[in-house]
């Protein structure tokens, strides 16, 4: 009889929206138990790190780990478990590309703690208090993790083989990937496992020649439930999103809001959205194309950028270190303060 | 001075970590949970349109999701000034209802479950939900799963997806549903009214029937004199999705009423530099630290807290059954931490009758289930009753609807001070000076904390109920002197 692969499953900073996704493949979450010796699931099973790091390099055959690095603890995390995984796979959209916590990247560590615990109406702290690392107590010192100014994905703080895309990745397609492994079925190292098509091919709704004149939001209009969200101008993420779901959100006439991430090939989701955007607009006139835009979108870093911030070419905003301004050219390492 | 480190306490939504100090004499002098995490929405969802909010603020937790659309889109309905229509709004508590059932049916076979139907001493390799389903046989095991799989049906037919729903907008919801959806969640309703009544004679057989549950239930380790809080509708019945708040003091008196839109006349938070999550209390108290009584403003917000903050239950199986706990239990409040897990029970039996009502309104399947907003935005407030207490979401606005203000007091939240008191005072009451440190004691402290279903813990739902921990007792020095381990492999 031969020896059962060894699978570990880890979280950072997530929901825990993968973990429940995870769940969601029901019975055949046996058939994983009858695959694999699970040797790491915090929330399931054993959560010591020092199991972890009693282990040899590379005895872990593969790592499915969610949520993006935002602390010192969760980067240590990262690199243990890429260290002692054979297959790292970043798994669902935090890992892959920051998800909605990479938003969190548009400020950075002190903006947040300002808001969070000084500026909320509700909080009451005359002594300007801030979590601190650590803290000196009568009976001892108690110690939290550094929190850093940027959120990183996990191919930004390791080397990941494998990405499974989604927020979260459904069910079926996370059975797809798990039956990949199984069956020793995997595409190139470095590929994400899932769909080649986008969303929009996916999409049930029926589809003529886009032309808008203005983009709604949300709450502005209530679409036709047959006829494609974008040509009833709604700012819908479909055309550049992965397919993957099964167009869930458009068959509660809700838009696609892109948490598949980017098709094969597409290095920024946000320049490929913005471009298919671009292309339906019925002006040739700059001044209105300006003005299409401003008024339907006035959130552009928000609204094309709400899963794929940290892990795009953008990564987050300018940081300014000592109160000095420090250029960040597109794509290059930020360091932290 | 030793010192007790359980870290990490893993299986949490998040990571948590308690450190109990030991005094000289071996007894406990203090002790701590942290909570080693923040990820700064309150920041980054400012300057993102308003409408994107119940679509953002579900990443906050993907256990409870429909918590934070839910009083997201409400406060929605606030910042654009706008009343849903009937249909959208009963649409939403069928929603909410549908989700009450199922959580509440997870954390007690799941995580709470396994305590009291293996025992706090079982052998730890049987105290979880696998043991569960071993002693009370595939039968029961079948149930729960099947209301757990209805339920997540049910959430992604309406809302679009079983994680993270799309559905909620200012002014209702994005779709209605089909006479044909309906009599399916009617359908599903009724099995879920059954299956309440079955979990709460399970309760009544397994702990109520045996006197060393219910004497652990009303000791002193686990009861807490604080304030409680809930929401209650205009018979001051519970009601999850909508409603005024109240609290009442320990003397069951009540303290406070008062709309969503008025909650900073009633809550602060404090800042601890040892914890990343806020410590909120009744303003009008005043933090007097970590202690209870009628002077100091910490307070719980659980099901428990929800049942001792309102006069009864809406609907009828539930009330019953609410007499029923408070006659047991010696009449309002009820204090005991332990407890709260029967209250629970009680909001599982509200929430499917509820569901069934709600199926079987005829407005349910109505076309209006929307309408749009023709006024500027502003500033709105939202609360819904998360599974794990009332949850407030405050926004402001530009008049194009761009966030400039965002304020989140989350349902664990509220609890916070209270469940750091609770670890405290389990510690305190047993490990004393020269007792062994036991599995079963270790999981007891546990249990005073799992009592609260914190949100750090929710996504461990469908697990085996028993944290791994590893304590370590040092002496002055640092120096480990003692390791144990429990549910380590």
């Amino acid at each position: 009889m031969t020896e059962k692969a060894k699978l570990a499953l880890y979280w950072a900073a997530s929901c825990g929206g993968c973990e429940i996704a995870v769940l969601g493949i029901d019975d055949k979450i046996l058939k994983v138990d009858e695959a694999f010796e699970i040797v790491f699931w915090p929330c399931v099973m054993d959560g010591k790190v020092r199991d972890v790091e009693n282990l040899a390099d590379g005895e872990i055959d593969v790592c499915l780990f969610n949520g993006g690095i935002r602390t010192s603890e969760q980067e240590y995390m990262a690199k243990l478990l890429r260290k002692k995984s054979k297959v790292l796979v970043a798994f669902g959209s935090c890992a892959h590309e920051g998800c909605i916590p990479g938003l969190a990247n548009l400020s950075n560590r002190k903006e947040i703690f300002q808001i969070s615990y000084h500026d909320t109406p509700s909080t009451v702290n005359p002594e300007g208090i801030e979590p601190q690392t650590e803290t000196e107590t009568p009976n001892g010192t108690l110690h939290l993790p550094f929190f850093y100014d940027t959120l990183k994905t996990l191919d930004q703080t390791v080397p990941v083989d494998y990405y499974v895309p989604g927020c979260p990745p459904e069910a079926d397609r996370i059975w797809d990937a798990i039956s990949a492994i199984l069956e020793q079925n995997l595409p190139a190292p470095g590929s994400v496992i899932g769909a080649k098509s986008t969303v929009c091919d996916t999409c049930p709704r029926t589809r003529s020649e886009k032309k808008i004149k203005k983009f709604y939001r949300t709450w502005e209009i209530i679409p036709d439930p047959d006829i494609c969200l974008l040509e009833q101008g709604i700012i819908c993420a479909g055309v550049a999103t992965r397919a993957g779901c099964g167009a869930l959100c458009p068959s509660v006439n809700s838009p696609c809001i892109g948490c598949y991430g980017p098709t094969d090939g597409v290095e920024d989701f946000g320049a490929r959205l913005l471009s298919a955007l671009a292309s339906v607009i019925d002006s040739d006139d700059p001044e209105e194309i300006q003005r299409i835009i401003e008024d339907g979108m006035p959130d552009p870093a928000g609204t094309l950028y709400r899963f794929g911030l940290a892990g795009g070419l953008l990564r987050r905003n300018i940081l300014q270190t000592n109160g000095q301004k420090k250029s960040q050219a597109m794509g290059s390492t930020v360091s932290e303060v | 001075m030793q010192r007790i480190s359980i870290d990490p306490i893993t299986r949490l939504e998040g990571h948590g970590k308690i450190d109990i100090f030991l005094d000289e004499q071996g007894n406990v002098a203090d002790a701590y949970l942290q909570i080693p995490e923040l990820r700064g929405f309150e920041r980054f969802c400012v300057g993102r349109p308003a409408e994107d909010m119940p679509n953002l603020t579900n990443r906050i937790c993907g256990v409870c999701p429909e918590a934070h659309h839910m009083a997201s889109t409400k406060a929605l309905d606030a910042l654009f000034h706008v009343d849903p229509p009937p249909t959208a709004k009963k649409l939403r508590e069928l929603f909410y209802s549908i989700f009450y059932a199922t959580d509440h049916t997870t954390h007690f076979y799941a995580l709470a479950g396994p305590d009291f139907v293996m025992g706090p001493d079982a052998p730890k390799a049987e105290r979880n939900i696998l043991g569960v389903i071993k002693k009370v046989g595939m039968d029961i095991a079948g149930k729960v799963l099947k209301m757990r799989h209805d339920g997540h049906h049910l959430i992604k037919m309406m809302g679009g997806r079983p994680v993270h729903p799309n559905w909620g907008l200012p002014g209702g919801v994005s779709r209605g549903i089909t006479e044909e959806q309906r009599e399916e969640i009617e359908r599903l309703g009724l099995d879920a009214v059954e299956f309440a009544k079955f979990s709460l004679q399970l309760f009544t057989d397994i702990v109520l029937g045996n006197p060393d549950y219910v004497s652990m239930v009303t000791s002193d380790e686990f009861t807490h004199n604080t304030y409680n809080m809930g929401t209650v509708d205009e018979n001051n019945c519970v009601n999850f999705y909508d409603g005024h708040i109240r609290v009442v003091g320990p003397d069951g008196q009540e303290h406070a009423r008062y709309l969503p839109g008025e909650y900073q006349d009633y809550v602060e938070e404090r800042v601890e530099p040892w914890s990343y999550l806020k410590f909120p209390y009744l303003k009008k108290v005043g933090w007097k630290g970590f202690t209870d009584g009628v002077d100091s403003g910490v307070y719980k917000a659980t099901p428990l807290s929800r049942l001792n903050a309102a006069d009864g239950m809406a609907t009828p199986l539930a009330q019953a059954e609410y007499e029923r706990m408070y006659d047991t239990l010696g009449g309002k409040p009820v204090q005991h931490t332990l407890a709260t897990h029967w209250a629970r029970l009680v909001e599982l039996q509200y929430a499917a009758e509820h569901w069934v009502e709600l199926a079987r309104d005829p407005d349910i399947t109505g076309d209006n289930f929307r309408v749009l907003p023709t006024e500027t935005p502003t500033e709105g407030v939202g609360c819904v009753e998360a599974p794990r207490g009332t949850l407030t979401h405050h926004y402001t606005t530009d008049e194009r609807g761009i966030l400039t203000k965002v304020n989140l007091i989350v349902g664990t939240t509220n609890n916070n001070a209270a469940i750091n008191m609770s670890v405290k005072k389990a510690a305190k009451g047993l490990i004393k000076s020269g007792k062994v440190i036991s599995d079963g004691l270790l999981n007891q402290v546990e249990m005073a904390f799992r009592a609260y279903d914190p949100c750090m813990a929710c996504a461990t739902h469908t697990l085996p109920g028993q944290l791994p921990m590893e304590v370590r007792l040092r002496n002055p020095e640092g120096e480990v002197l003692t390791t144990y381990k429990q549910n380590l492999t």
